[in-house]
């Protein structure tokens, strides 16, 4: 049995085994690897970088280079059973329209996010007056590639606006510690989220 | 050097191989190279395609230059295609002019070389040659199905017309179709060989002149479309051919040009004109898609089975990354598991055949996974 990173543990046990899934930026593969290896799985994946595409396939697995803003549009309408986006709607240049892509390809989506709303990150900007550089958003404002930072609430406020339904809601710790609290709480406490979504 | 084992077969000899275009050929004539052995369960065969002048000597010399197979750098023994784990097949296509059927071969009818009443062929004709060969040499199924640039339309091919007998195929630097641009740029290559006096609408075989002048030019100007601009300038820039000056005249005085003169020369001693005509012919007729009333997924609809990889280069015009994509779209829309990745190179469409350290890698990883699920990792 291969040992997953925790966040990543958290996303696959929400997903029911013998399905088909679409891991949207699988980086080098583990969770894919998991899925298709330890629940049967029909996996597929897409990934921007080379070094993450031959990774993925020395594995077995079958990867598209690309990324969410530009390739989902191309996949057919209800694909798969569940399509993740772990830790990217954030980096993406039209996020809601990614999310509503995932669940127009998936009949559920996964998605996780870093939450901006956490009190060291407010902390941070009320006392230095700087853009946040903490453990979790360890990049400066000129040279990380998330360009659409959002908090729980804020990601609440958009699903509920795209009348769309959360099955699940799982704020967590960097580390994989869920948090045992609602919304307006984990807004505060949690340093990302994860939202199992459905139309 | 890799051992090979130069063949030729003669098929259908019994019943006609009933072409595309309604015409029928009997027999058909292949030239084939065959490097490794086919183990017990005949379960380890690839089959490589080539591109529009290549030929079957693929990792064996050429026996009219003398040259290394063209993908001798990654098949043979130990390689990344390796001949002491597989029965690797090449076989010249065709219509072609290295021992397979084609237009300088004999009309039985007449018995003089068929010349342009050859009749037009097409990518799937070829694909269905490919297909008697692996009968005759008792090959059901293959592991492997791999071409780059017109091989790689010859998988496309096997996808649509046999995806029963494969496992696993990859695809390099094609096209499910030929654009206007292919199309317009194979004209002007056709137009030049018919131009030439010495074709003699396509009754040259007998005489001493041959349309070297034609085949040649049209050569250079293939050969422009096969690199990226930047892979001329990092070559030659504006450099001078053996003089310190430009010398107000037509002689080349510019490398490139000296370059592209070369290669148009020496490509006359190994390749058919009439051949460079038919094939480009076929290239150009290409379109799946249109077999689907536009729908490429449908064609692919068989072959949910196959693991397939596609792979394109940043720099190649000819079939760029777009026309690459529209193939991965189709196969993930007809659920066939495939992989993709363009690969960063400056050396244009040539970058198939060239090192490419992260193709290389894409490739092994490809092969060997798919040989773990074939039951054929040692």
């Amino acid at each position: 049995m291969t040992t997953l990173r925790k966040d990543l543990q958290l996303i696959a046990d929400m997903i029911e085994p013998e399905n088909r899934v679409l891991d949207v930026g699988c980086d080098d593969g583990a969770l894919l690897d998991y899925l298709v290896n330890e629940k049967g799985i029909d996996g597929r994946g897409i990934e921007i970088s080379q070094k993450g595409v031959n990774s993925c396939v020395a594995k077995g697995l079958f990867v598209v280079q690309g990324d969410a803003d530009n390739d989902l549009h191309e996949y057919p309408d209800n694909t798969f059973d569940y399509v993740i986006l772990s830790k990217a709607l954030q980096a993406m240049h039209q996020p809601r329209e990614v999310m509503l892509n995932l669940l127009r390809i998936g009949k559920r989506a996964i998605v996780t996010i870093p939450n901006f709303g956490q009190w060291r990150v407010r902390f941070s900007l009320l006392t230095r007056g700087r853009m946040p550089v903490t453990k979790a958003l360890d990049k400066t404002w000129y040279n990380t590639s998330n360009i659409h930072f959002c908090t729980i609430t804020d990601l609440f406020d958009l699903i509920e606006q795209e009348n769309l339904k959360v099955a699940e809601f799982v704020p967590h710790m960097s580390d994989g510690t869920r948090l045992n609290m609602g919304r307006k709480r984990a807004n505060w406490h949690a340093d990302q989220a994860l939202f199992l979504l459905e139309k | 050097m890799n051992t090979s084992a130069c063949n030729s077969v003669s098929l259908f000899t019994e019943s006609p191989l009933e072409l595309d275009s309604g015409a029928t050929l009997s027999p058909v004539n292949v030239g084939f190279e065959t490097y490794g052995e086919l183990n017990e369960g005949r379960s380890n065969a690839i089959l490589i395609c080539h591109a529009l002048t290549g030929d079957q000597y693929v990792a064996s010399n050429h026996p009219i230059t003398g040259k290394p197979g063209w993908w001798e750098r990654i098949i043979g023994p130990g390689k990344l295609v390796d001949t002491n784990k597989y029965f690797v097949i090449c076989s010249n296509v065709l219509g072609s002019c290295l021992g397979t059927t084609g237009p300088k071969e004999i009309n039985p009818a007449t018995e003089k070389p068929w010349g342009i009443d050859f009749p037009v062929i097409t990518i799937r004709d070829m694909v269905k040659v490919q297909a008697a060969l692996l009968d005759h040499l008792g090959v059901d199924t293959l592991f492997a199905l791999i071409g780059g640039s017109m091989g790689g339309m010859q998988v496309l091919e096997w996808l649509a017309t046999f995806p029963e007998r494969l496992h696993s195929t990859i695809a390099l630097a094609t096209a499910a179709r030929h654009t206007a641009q292919n199309i317009a740029l194979h004209e002007v290559g056709r137009q030049s060989v018919m131009a030439d006096p010495n074709w003699n609408g396509g009754r040259y075989y007998e005489k001493e002149a041959k349309p070297d002048k034609g085949l040649s030019v049209a050569r250079m100007t293939a050969h422009i479309t096969y690199l990226s601009e930047d892979a001329l300038t990092r070559k030659f820039g504006r450099n001078l051919q053996s003089r310190d000056a430009i010398t107000f005249g037509f002689d080349a005085d510019f490398q490139v040009e000296s370059y592209l003169r070369y290669q148009g020369s020496t490509f006359v001693d190994r390749f058919d004109a009439n051949s460079y005509l038919y094939i480009t012919r076929a290239m150009d007729y290409l379109d799946i898609a249109g077999r689907h009333d536009g729908r490429l997924a449908d064609a692919f609809k068989n072959a949910a089975h196959v693991r397939c990889c596609i792979i394109s280069f940043s720099t190649d015009w000819l079939y760029p990354t777009a026309e690459n994509k529209r193939i991965v779209h189709a196969l993930n829309a007809a659920g066939v598991p495939v992989s993709f990745a363009e690969i960063e190179s400056p050396h244009g469409h040539d970058a198939f055949l060239l090192e490419e350290p992260e193709m290389d890698q894409m490739i092994e990883g490809f092969i060997s996974a798919a040989a773990k699920a074939r039951g054929l990792s040692s």
